[in-house]
């Protein structure tokens, strides 16, 4: 906890003096445990004119784990249409929020991460097994095991 | 009873073994770590211990006391002290091959599962390649604490002027980063306590892969978590060792080695014994189940289960008397029932005359598959079918229940014995010979439950004959000496008691051996045919 506090507070006085990536904007971050954020692609890319929402929620040993972060689903926003997000809940299959998660990762490498798979994407479509995902997934997607399979898609 | 009185009939069997060395072990035992085999005198005794003390009792017990019998396998149990030392001497003896640290001698034998011999393979073949996944870092010296000034931890974002005496403790591996010691500490006992992963706990750096060695962990982590860390890297060296298992004994903290490996699970049965008691298989950690192989008994539980409500079996303990209907209670194993009323004797599994289960024609385990071939629709087919599992499933749930009530008759008898030996001049030793003639029922009616799982798999064929002909043999030994035990136990008659209860425990314990000996030779044969496939 007490790593977890000091660091968070860190990265949140150098995102508001420095502002967070480009293309994306701090929508909440009252407190140290959950932040919100608007993003959208640079560039060329299918998701051209779109804003999505991003939702995170610090664990009490961050950053030793991971935080969650999905898609939001309220507040007027929807997930994109992308292979590794899941359409009814905003789950999003990235191995560096999973078995690839380190503790030097942080959340502005991680917006970066997610736009980076947002610009990467060839062709729009929800992941095969998303209705049925939908169906059984746990509340975190940190609960999911996911399977990495190609994070570049 | 001429097959088994040929002393010659044992020394067939081991003939046979003999051709064929790589029935049961593997070559490189040796190799094992646990000293090869200069512990096999008492291996071979603790197998022995399965038919007790070859003592007086029970005659002179000579037969194959050197060496296993076919359907025996080699096996030991290790304590938690003989797996640190046996996991030591492997690591020692790779790291001064390779000339290495033992910490990363460590990390590679179990990157490949504590096969030694297929690391030596390709680390000679690639040491890089090999280190590289394995996640090593060849690097002579140790990873050390340091006190740093002018430090920034990338982890807490914490400096060295934040430290007391403006110095950071830090800590890197052979990877060069470098993070304070208090981020390495919290990390380290997330992972422990938290994901309570051992073998692999990686270093924090994106994408670096490289494992954190033991010593490196006892430096950063409190003494309570790095004893647990110990645990779970000692339970991954079993979990990972395709030569080792727990003992599936619920609080027993033995593992059981032994050397089948799984490729010969379709045709040998490693049935082993824990040293705290228990008997299971080591091929697939379920209670001991010879003569029935993994597989099929594998595909027998799954129908059971399917199937349970259709079968219904009903382990109550109480029949009607198939003559005249008054119900009988069966307050033992024994399967030859006697109405009190009508005196009629009959079979509580078949309900059939018990005359005719005494002499030659007994047939009362095998199934008549003549009403089967004639089914003609498939109402019929299906009926025929679900009577062909009725058959063999009441046979195998019914040895089950024998073998309890046999245990609770001997309950309630071992109290009157012990009354006996306090009031009369009866010894100790002269009331055990009930125990052992209980202990070796229990184990035959285990024996003779898998024999009606395997029959139920068998093509039937003159060789399933000869197999059912066996299997009659042992039940009906088995039988025979059950009865003895509900005999009304009085001092005078106890001599005689005594004398015939310990012949035919030798003789039930003699038809248990050809029963698992000849199934065994017909798997080395490949004299078994199945009629399912897998
Ligand atoms: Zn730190
Ligand atoms: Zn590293
Ligand atoms: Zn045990
Ligand atoms: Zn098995
Ligand atoms: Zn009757
Ligand atoms: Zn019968």
């Amino acid at each position: 906890m007490r790593i977890a506090s000091k660091r968070l507070t860190k990265e949140l006085v150098e995102l508001r003096n420095q502002g967070p990536p480009e293309g994306t904007a701090i929508l909440l971050a009252d407190d140290l445990k959950e932040w919100r954020f608007s993003i959208s692609v640079l560039g060329e890319s299918l998701y051209k004119g779109q804003t999505f929402g991003l939702r995170f929620r610090f664990p009490d040993n961050y950053p030793m784990e991971s935080p969650e972060v999905i898609f939001m689903t309220t507040d007027g926003f929807k997930p994109p249409v992308h292979p590794h997000v899941y359409s009814s809940n905003g789950h999003i299959c990235l191995s560096i929020l999973g078995n690839e998660w380190s503790p030097v990762l942080n959340v502005s490498s991680i917006l970066l991460s997610i736009q980076s798979m947002l610009a990467s994407c060839k062709e729009l479509k929800h992941p095969p097994d998303d209705e049925r995902y939908g169906r059984h997934a746990p509340m975190s997607p940190k609960d999911s095991r996911f399977v990495y399979d190609d994070d570049s898609v | 009873m001429s097959d088994m009185s040929d002393e010659n009939f044992y020394d067939d069997i081991e003939d046979t073994m003999d051709e064929d060395s790589a029935y049961g072990y593997d070559d490189e035992r040796e190799e094992s770590g646990f000293g090869g085999n200069t512990d096999s005198d008492e291996e071979e005794e603790a197998i022995l211990d399965d038919y007790g003390d070859v003592d007086d009792a029970f005659g002179t017990n000579d037969i194959g006391k050197e060496r296993l019998k076919n359907w025996q396998v080699e096996f030991k149990s290790h304590s938690v002290e003989s797996i640190v030392q046996a996991q030591k001497k492997e690591i020692d003896h790779v790291a001064s091959m390779f000339m290495i640290k033992d910490t990363d001698a460590a990390i590679l034998l179990r990157h490949f599962g504590w096969n030694k011999e297929r690391l030596i393979e390709r680390y000679m073949d690639s040491p890089e390649k090999v280190n590289l996944e394995a996640g090593v870092h060849e690097d002579p010296s140790r990873p050390r604490l340091q006190k740093l000034a002018n430090f920034t931890c990338e982890i807490c974002y914490l400096s060295s002027e934040d430290s007391p005496g403006g110095k950071m403790e830090t800590l890197a591996l052979a990877c060069g980063h470098r993070y304070c010691k208090d981020c390495y500490q919290h990390y380290m006992e997330q992972k422990i306590q938290e994901e309570g992963e051992s073998r692999r706990v990686q270093c924090m750096k994106e994408k670096c892969n490289l494992v954190i060695d033991e010593k490196t962990v006892g430096m950063v982590v409190k003494p309570r978590i790095f004893e647990r860390y110990k645990t779970l890297l000692n339970r991954t060296y079993v979990d990972d060792s395709s030569t080792m298992r727990w003992c599936p004994a619920p609080n027993c903290e033995l593992a059981v080695e032994c050397h089948v490996s799984v490729k010969k699970l379709d045709k040998v049965v490693p049935s082993v014994r824990c040293d705290c008691g228990h008997p299971f298989c080591f091929g697939c950690g379920n209670a001991a189940h010879a003569p029935a192989v993994c597989p099929i008994v594998k595909l027998w539980l799954k129908k059971c289960e399917d199937d349970s409500e259709t079968a219904n079996w009903i382990s109550a303990n109480t029949k009607e008397c198939p003559k005249c209907n008054s119900t009988i209670e069966k307050n033992g194993g024994c399967n030859h029932m006697t109405c009190r009323k009508c005196k009629h004797e009959w079979c509580w599994i078949c309900s059939g005359p018990w005359s005719e289960h005494g002499n030659s024609w007994y047939n009362c385990n095998r199934f008549d598959e003549k009403s089967g071939s004639d089914a003609r629709d498939t109402q019929a087919k299906s009926r025929a079918s679900l009577e062909r599992y009725l058959h063999y499933f009441n046979r195998f749930a019914n040895h089950e229940q024998s073998a309890r009530l046999d245990r609770d008759l001997y309950g309630r008898t071992e109290k009157k014995m012990e009354e006996m030996q306090l009031t009369s001049e009866l010894t100790w030793i002269e009331v055990q010979f009930l125990k052992k003639a209980v202990d070796t029922l229990t184990e035959c009616r285990m024996t003779l439950k898998w024999t009606y799982c395997m029959a139920y798999y068998l093509a039937k064929d003159n060789m399933t004959e000869l197999f059912e002909d066996n299997q009659r043999d042992l039940e009906k030994a088995v039988e025979d000496l059950s009865e003895q035990l509900e005999k009304p136990i009085e001092r005078d008659s106890i001599p005689d008691l005594r004398q015939r209860v310990t012949d035919l425990t030798v003789y039930v314990q003699k038809r248990r051996e050809i029963m698992l000996s000849d199934t065994a030779t017909g798997f080395e044969e490949g004299r078994w045919r199945w009629n399912v496939t897998f």
